[in-house]
């Protein structure tokens, strides 16, 4: 393989190592209720509110499943072009924790729900497939609260068994950039899929990060440590790039690298051991005998690959085949489904003579800069796609000049009004009358009599000063190409 | 007054529409000889006063269309009850008082039956002598100090001692049947998934069930009759057709072919359980139907495999007892501390002993060689049955392989205690109905007990059967009142 | 076989349940001779028996994603052994 530009690479002396990542993605099932239990799942809700008899493990408490999280799970495998299981386990993993009440979690082990599948990420250098490995349904743990009590931990439940899918990918990643696009992929599928908010903040995605290093070239893995629950891109690269440096400089002074579970801190940036917890654990797996296994027909899940949306890569196969974008347009306009949405309602109301190149940089330029700087998501823009739509047209037809637009722009983001309100009200329209601008440039001629003479014997930059006082004598409004056409006429 | 508790249920519930008793009299007369039987120490909570005045009420309004109007009755304390103390026979649960109600009591209610209280049992059910409870040994009212068998101890005893007309036990390897046996009475292990498990304290989940117990089969069939529906709150709740199993109660059972299993007539076992097995092969003979010499080949690996699955659930199962959202907590320097030190004083002997099994054969390494390789067998085990029944409708067996034993007899030998289930564990194993009915008494006059088997869901056939046998056999229990003073 | 007092003590730490000196001996002797019994079902071939998980003759039915469970707080916490208005409370955990 020749080498990529993009290439991660950790260099040490004369030695370069290679670093291989494989992730086990947790994505909260988007549904509302549990997964085993009718209790809500709503993010931020007062302490143990949401917590039924079965989440506390009441004595007698029996699971059953929620038909909805099965069948997020299997969509979530179709969008990752995964193979369906028709029949899949439920098993008990073992262990305590004040924040598991049942003494054990339900989960999938042996078999489950999703196999083997993929995902392409758009890398600057090209696209790179990365193997899934499988997808399993599993339940959430509630929270312990160590810093509210000196003595004491303090113990929520609210989370306790909501959904989860556990995403697990092959260790086919090779750089932080990777991994960030991954999860910004896998993210995107998720949402435009519904399965999954993808809202990092609230805990909806986490990983479990492994990495290992190995000599560039090498064909073995190195053994690899395990970085638990980062829930969040940036920490998740912060973490990969201490933990690979600190592999490398173990082998590097000859010493060997134990497979372990560590943890990320993201105070002192650093990945440190977990081992004194590691020691006990043998989760003891076994078939919930509470559960049957979970059988799904083909025509079930046929069903449900017929409700499946069009996902991110087909949508920008389509922008680009349909609306003639570039490629890197049509990466940027499909990576959310949001963005997506916006940009085909823009793109629906501007009607039959539309400009598209004008719209996507409408949208990518000055709209993702109103959102940046006032911190919103697309989905809250104060520019509704309807006005955006209008405002791309009034360009495109000559109504208004470019310049103008912007002017328009502003107001339309302090009050989401139609842009053609806002250009008749405040007598932006722009003036395209020959006759008017003629007698505007004859007048400014007139009143710069040198420069025009100067113009004329080749001083040609001065054409711009020209352009500059017409504009400026029709406040803006008049159409620049006229102008042009006139001056070049006149001079 | 004495005479009502010698009543049966359905006596009971004839009397009580055709208004010669009120729920009131009933309800007064087994408070009473409850409360002159505190020596059989079959109950662990008594709820008399509400019994009475729920028992009142009912009189005030009597629904008498009901299956079981103003019947009072006491339950074994692994169905959670309402605002009523649940404890499973632990210390861990002493204190437990659940804000729900099982479904099988919950149906048990809506048919008009009245709580008397709840009845002592082996701790989380496992044992088979009621030897293991946190709140003493129960007498067997047959003699004093013998056992009354278990884990349905307390409810054998009361019912046999006539502290409450029926009652509901939970078997998972004999529970029922075995106790039955040992006191004399009917206990009836349904089909797994006939009764939902919901509300039940876990023992082995794939193999606990909730059954009834009666002084006759007819009331064992009335009983069935009420707690068994389907439930979508236990998934592994079968919705079959159930019948209306006192209705339909026949003692036709002419051209039914019943299976003599050869593997039951084990080694050791008495003269007394072979001969009256022989009668019960006489009795069913007599009724007009056939029997047939079977073999069910794996029957002696039943038990060592029940010795694997079962500790194996539990010691999942009881992982919730660990002193944070109820129950009992022993106080600990930190978060581990806190539940080695509750589940070592809150649990007993035995359950330790069969969470440390359990854990065991799940742990690392040793999955395949004892949990895998037991639900291997274990389909064995059902083929055996499967095999049987392309040939005959039913199974007799004995029930167990001696009468009651002397309280501490056994105790100090787990194996031994064990081999008492060694004629039910195959059941529960193979999710098949089971009724234990008495056949016969031994030497001593101690009773003694018959297994019928079934077909899974085919509990009228074996309680049609049942009802044959009790009418030839024409069973009496020598209860002397002993300790009644 | 033979169940040593290194292994009652590893699965003491697994079930969370403290054990002596004293305790673990007995539990050895106990195991030992319930082991010795459940041996038995080395006698018999199983290489192409499908285990059995559950008896239930039926498939897992599925329930419709609705919330049913209302803020039931005050009867969740109300058994626990230590407990503020909103939490269950537990010794610190020390990792």
């Amino acid at each position: 393989m020749s080498k990529k530009k993009s290439e991660y690479l950790i260099n040490r002396r004369d030695n370069q190592y290679e670093v291989v990542i494989g992730l086990e993605v947790h994505a909260q099932v988007l549904s509302e209720s549990k997964l085993f239990s009718t209790s809500a799942t709503k993010f931020g809700a007062e302490p143990n509110t949401q917590v039924s008899l079965v989440d506390a493990a009441f004595p007698g408490m029996l699971p059953v499943i929620n038909e909805f999280c099965v069948k997020q799970a299997i969509k979530t495998g179709i969008g990752l072009k995964a193979k369906i299981n028709n029949r899949s386990v439920f098993d008990r993993k073992n262990y305590f924790y004040a924040d598991l009440p049942q003494g054990y979690q339900i989960s999938q082990f042996k078999d489950p729900i999703v196999g083997e599948g993929k995902v392409i990420l758009d890398m600057p250098d090209g696209q790179k497939e990365v193997g899934i490995e499988r997808l399993h349904l599993e339940q959430d743990a509630g929270k312990s609260i160590h810093d509210l009590d000196p003595q004491n931990t303090f113990v929520d439940l609210n989370r306790s068994g909501v959904a989860l899918m556990e995403i697990v990918s092959k260790p086919d990643l090779r750089s932080p950039d990777e991994v960030s696009a991954y999860i910004k992929k896998l993210r995107s599928i998720m949402r435009y899929l519904g399965t999954c908010d993808g809202n990092m903040q609230e805990g909806s995605l986490r990983a479990d990060v492994n990495v290992s290093v190995r000599a560039k070239g090498a064909k073995k893995f190195g053994t690899r440590c395990e970085i638990k629950n980062v829930n969040s891109i940036k920490f998740m690269q912060m973490a990969i790039e201490y933990e690979a440096n600190r592999q490398v400089d173990l082998i590097e002074e000859g010493k060997s690298i134990d497979q372990e579970t560590r943890l990320f801190d993201t105070k002192k940036n650093e990945t440190r051991s977990m081992r004194s917890k590691e020691d006990a654990h043998d989760y003891r797996y076994f078939p919930d005998p509470d559960l049957l296994p979970l059988e799904v027909s083909d025509e079930f899940i046929n069903k449900l690959k017929n409700d499946i949306p069009e996902l991110p890569d087909d949508k920008k196969k389509r922008f680009i085949d349909e609306f003639k974008l570039s490629p890197y347009e049509a990466t940027i306009l499909v990576s959310d489904i949001d963005i997506a949405k916006y940009f085909e309602e823009v793109v629906a109301k501007m009607g039959k003579n539309k400009d598209m190149k004008l719209a996507v940089n409408w949208i990518t330029g000055e709209l993702f800069a109103v959102l940046n700087h006032k911190n919103l998501e697309i989905s809250q823009s104060p520019v509704s796609a309807k006005n955006l739509a209008i405002l791309v047209n009034l360009i495109k037809n000559g109504t208004i000049s470019g310049k103008i637009a912007k002017t328009v722009f502003e107001i339309m983001v302090d009050e989401d009004k139609d842009p053609q309100k806002i250009v008749e009200e405040k007598g932006l329209k722009q003036q395209s009358d020959p006759k008017a601008l003629e007698a505007l440039i004859d007048k400014i001629i007139n009143d710069n009599r040198e420069k025009a003479i100067e113009y004329k014997q080749g001083k040609e930059k001065l054409f711009g000063f020209f352009v500059g006082q017409a504009m400026k004598a029709s406040g803006g409004k008049a159409n620049p190409q006229l102008i042009n056409e006139i001056l070049k006429r006149k001079l | 007054m004495s005479d009502i508790t010698r009543q049966s249920l359905s006596e009971l519930v004839e009397n009580i529409k055709n208004k010669k008793l009120s729920s009131t009299e009933v309800t007064t007369a087994f408070i009473a000889r409850s409360e002159k039987s505190k020596v059989l120490n079959a109950y662990i909570t008594e709820d008399f006063t509400s019994a009475l005045d729920k028992a009142k009420k009912f009189d005030q309004k009597p629904n008498l269309d009901l299956k079981l109007p103003g019947i009072p009755m006491a339950v074994k304390d692994l169905f959670c009850t309402k605002g009523v103390k649940t404890t499973a026979g632990s210390k861990i649960l002493n204190n437990f008082i659940p804000t729900y109600e099982s479904t099988v009591t919950e149906n048990i209610w809506k048919e008009g039956a009245i709580l008397l209280g709840k009845l002592n049992c082996d701790e989380f059910a496992m044992g088979s002598s009621n030897e293991t409870s946190f709140f003493g040994n129960v007498q067997n009212p047959i003699d004093k100090d013998f056992v009354p068998g278990g884990s349905s101890g307390g409810s054998a005893s009361a019912l046999a001692g006539q502290l409450t007309p029926i009652t509901i036990g939970t078997d998972t390897g004999g529970s029922i049947r075995q106790p039955a046996s040992f006191t004399g009475t009917v206990g009836l292990k349904p089909t797994y998934g006939s009764c939902s498990r919901y509300g039940i304290v876990a023992f082995a989940s794939s193999l606990d069930q909730a059954g009834p117990m009666a002084q006759n089969v007819k009331d064992c069939a009335l009983l069935q009759e009420v707690i068994s529906t389907y439930d979508t709150k236990d998934s592994t709740s079968i919705d079959f057709k159930r019948n209306h199993y006192s209705k339909e109660l026949s003692n036709n059972i002419k051209g039914k072919k019943i299976g003599i299993p050869k593997e039951y007539r084990v080694d050791g076992m008495p003269k007394e359980i072979d001969d009256l097995w022989q009668k019960g092969v006489q009795f069913v003979k007599e009724c007009g139907a056939e029997t047939i010499d079977i073999s069910l080949p794996h029957t002696s690996y039943a038990l060592p495999t029940y010795y694997i699955v079962a500790p194996a659930e539990a010691s999942s199962n009881l992982a919730r007892y660990d002193g944070v959202k109820y129950g009992f907590r022993a106080k600990g320097d930190n978060l581990i501390d806190m539940y080695e030190k509750t589940r070592s004083e809150g649990f007993g002997a035995e359950v330790q002993r069969r969470i440390m099994i359990g854990t065991y054969v799940l742990s690392s390494g040793y999955y395949d060689a004892y949990y895998l390789k037991a639900q291997k067998v274990r389909k064995l085990i059902k083929n055996d049955f499967d095999e049987a029944y392309k040939k005959v409708d039913a199974i007799l067996t004995p029930s167990t392989p001696s009468s009651a034993f002397k309280i501490g007899e056994k105790t100090n030998d787990p194996v031994s205690m064990y081999l008492n289930d060694i004629f039910t564990v195959p059941v529960n194993l193979a999710g098949l109905p089971g009724i234990s009915i008495p056949a016969g008494h031994d030497s001593r006059g101690y009773p003694l007990g018959l297994q019928i088997i079934g077909k899974a869901f085919d509990e009228q056939n074996i309680l049609n059967i049942a009802f044959a046998m009790e009418e030839k056999i024409n069973f009496k229990n020598k209860i002397t009142d002993w300790w009644i003073k | 076989m033979s169940i040593d007092l290194k292994t009652i003590k590893h699965i003491s730490k697994l079930s969370r349940i403290s054990v002596d000196e004293q305790k673990a001996e007995k539990l050895a002797g106990d195991l030992n001779s319930i082991f010795d019994f459940i041996e038995k079902l080395n006698e018999l071939k199983t290489d192409n028996v499908k285990p059995l998980t559950s008896v239930a003759e039926t498939t897992l039915k599925l329930r419709s994603d609705k919330v049913e469970s209302e803020n039931i707080r005050e009867q969740i916490i109300k058994n626990s052994p230590q407990e503020n208005e909103d939490y269950f409370v537990v010794p610190k955990v020390i990792e």
